[in-house]
């Protein structure tokens, strides 16, 4: 989708609009894109500073910045990547996470209308993948470019974006920011997508939801017969065998997850495994039956 | 002990090393050295005066002018095919990259008759190139173009592996930059790859320079007029003039080792782009 939006493939059909004009058949050149790609290809026989002059020198004579301005321009970028001692460097000489914002500023100096991310961060380890990320984010707060970040991990978009489209198969789910996409799941795939949810097939009746051999009452606004209902680790907690409504559960193994404990659950034989979290403070025994209550149903139809 | 469970025993390492040393020094060195020294043996004097036959001066002169006609259009065809080749998708690709190896793979004295046959007086084309007074066969023109069928895959084949192996990204990030086509090949394409491709051009000229079966079928042998040094080289032995025979060929030879020589600079200068090369 962004190789569309930057002009490198021609769409199918439909239409591309920037900022309502139609730039459907507009070469790459004068789309004024910024692209970073996910192995960044930054051109290797170019120090950093000659790599992100690259995009203003290219430009005609009549609209070339002159030299000093350009030279003021990368100071500038590389200030703002916080690369400023580097600028002679070659590009094999830095590190992934250096490659990647030197991208970012070769992108940048253009001033494009729309900047396009292609798994940035795909090719870099956890770490600096976590630093680069609110370093990303606060930089756009600054300099306030439109910006399509195209990623496979969930987590990142969701802390990065302000508004989150999810697609599957090259059709978008659904469009929302990370909240609405979160607590409002619009189809059965986002459900299943975001948020580590398990996908249990369920019954439905008038007021019933049955899983398996269990039955609990709740409302619901969907057609009797079979449905999916999507199960988050969140969306199940322990309950004291008291009160009604209750499903019963078998502890099937005990995780640590950084401070919480991850317990996996079996709601009864032929069914997929269910996860909650407890505090580290609690624990649990394989082989223990529990209580549960189901806080949030998400139920789709199958 | 060994070093690894590759390491063969003492023995062997050495007799295998005794054996490439001995097969080089045999077919390689011994005759090279025999180049030289046949040259010189009548002293340097009658060394230098081989070079005063007018006809051999004029062989010098043809194979420099072939070699600067034959290289820059293999250069522009080798720059394009493995452009299109590693950079494009379009039907009949493999076909291409198949027809720039035929040359490695057909006899260069085939290749020479084939375009015999074509232009030459009895050929397809020959009777219409003499209604226009043009000769191709027996002359200039037809040994340049021999040459540069049997030099035409060096330099493609020297950028195609490479040109894939880098892919088009930075291209493309070039494209969005901003840069037209014409300056993304020269700022990003033609840098990456000039190693390989100056690599390309020494092989290419040493080939034009050395080439003998393909020429020799087209030249006809004229003296003074379509003999290239290798030509002039078998004419002179011939003819029992053992010195200026190898006098000509000392300079081939030195042609040869000059190139052994740049090309050893370049995978110094430039293993890793070179090492991703596969050797014709």
């Amino acid at each position: 989708m962004l190789r569309l939006v930057a002009g490198l493939e021609i769409p199918t059909g439909g239409r591309l609009l920037f900022d309502g004009e139609d730039a459907t058949h507009l070469p790459v050149r004068e789309r004024r894109v910024g692209f970073v790609f996910q192995h960044y290809a930054l051109f290797k026989h170019f120090d950093v500073a000659d790599n992100i002059a690259y995009g203003l020198r290219v430009r005609p004579r009549r609209s070339r910045p002159s030299s000093t301005e350009i030279r003021r321009r990368v100071a500038e970028l590389l200030e703002l990547v916080q690369l400023s001692g580097l600028a002679r460097r070659l590009p094999a000489q830095l590190s992934g996470g250096q490659r990647q914002r030197v991208a970012l500023a070769r992108a940048l100096a253009v001033e494009p209308r729309v900047l396009l991310l292609d798994e940035p961060f795909g090719a870099l380890d956890a770490q600096v993948r976590r630093d680069l990320r609110r370093w990303l984010r606060d930089l756009h707060d600054r300099t306030g470019h439109t910006t399509l970040f195209v990623t496979h991990d969930q987590e990142e978009a969701l802390e990065l974006a302000d508004r989150v489209a999810i697609l599957s198969k090259g059709r978008i789910e659904q469009i929302g920011t990370p909240d609405e996409v979160l607590d409002q799941p619009a189809t059965a795939f986002v459900a299943g997508f975001i948020g580590e949810a398990v996908r249990l097939p369920v019954e439905l009746a008038e007021r019933t939801l049955r899983i398996g051999e269990q039955a609990i009452v709740i409302e619901h606004g969907l057609p009797a017969g079979a449905a999916a209902l999507f199960i988050r680790p969140s969306d199940l907690t322990l309950a004291e065998p008291i009160g009604r409504n209750l499903l019963t559960g078998t502890v099937v193994s005990v995780r640590r997850r950084g401070p919480a404990r991850r317990v996996e659950l079996s709601l009864g034989d032929g069914l997929p495994t269910v996860e909650i979290e407890l505090s580290a403070g609690r624990t649990a025994r394989k082989g223990q039956a529990v209580h549960l209550r189901l806080l949030t149903p998400r139920l789709f139809p199958s | 002990m060994r070093d690894s469970a590759t390491a063969e025993g003492t023995l062997a390492r050495w007799a295998l090393i005794a054996i490439a040393v001995a097969f080089l020094g045999l077919f390689l060195a011994l005759p090279l050295l025999a180049v030289f020294s046949e040259a010189l043996r009548k002293g340097f004097d009658a060394y230098l005066a081989s070079f005063n036959d007018p006809d051999t001066q004029s062989s010098i002169g043809l194979t420099l002018l072939i070699a600067a006609i034959a290289v820059p259009l293999n250069l522009v065809f080798g720059v394009c095919a493995a452009w299109s080749i590693a950079k494009f998708d379009f039907p009949g690709k493999s076909l291409l990259t198949s027809l720039i190896d035929l040359p490695f793979s057909v006899s260069p004295v085939v290749s020479g008759l084939v375009y015999v046959l074509l232009f030459g007086a009895k050929g397809l084309l020959g009777p219409s190139l003499s209604d226009w007074d043009f000769k191709i066969i027996f002359a200039v023109p037809g040994v340049v173009l021999a040459t540069v069928f049997v030099t035409f895959p060096f330099i493609a084949r020297e950028l195609i592996p490479l040109m894939q192996e880098q892919g088009t990204s930075e291209e493309e990030a070039a494209l969005t930059l901003g840069a037209s086509g014409w300056r993304t090949f020269l700022t990003v394409t033609l840098p990456n790859v000039r190693w390989a491709l100056l690599y390309g051009v020494l092989l290419c000229n040493a080939r034009a320079m050395g080439e003998f079966g393909a020429v020799s079928v087209v030249s006809g042998h004229i003296r003074g007029l379509t003999n290239t040094m290798p030509l002039q080289v078998e004419i002179l032995y011939n003819e029992y003039n053992f010195v200026a025979a190898f006098a000509v060929a000392s300079l081939l030879a030195g042609l040869a080792l000059l190139t052994l020589v740049g090309k050893s600079f370049l995978e110094w200068r430039y293993g890793d782009g070179l090492s991703a090369v596969r050797r014709p």
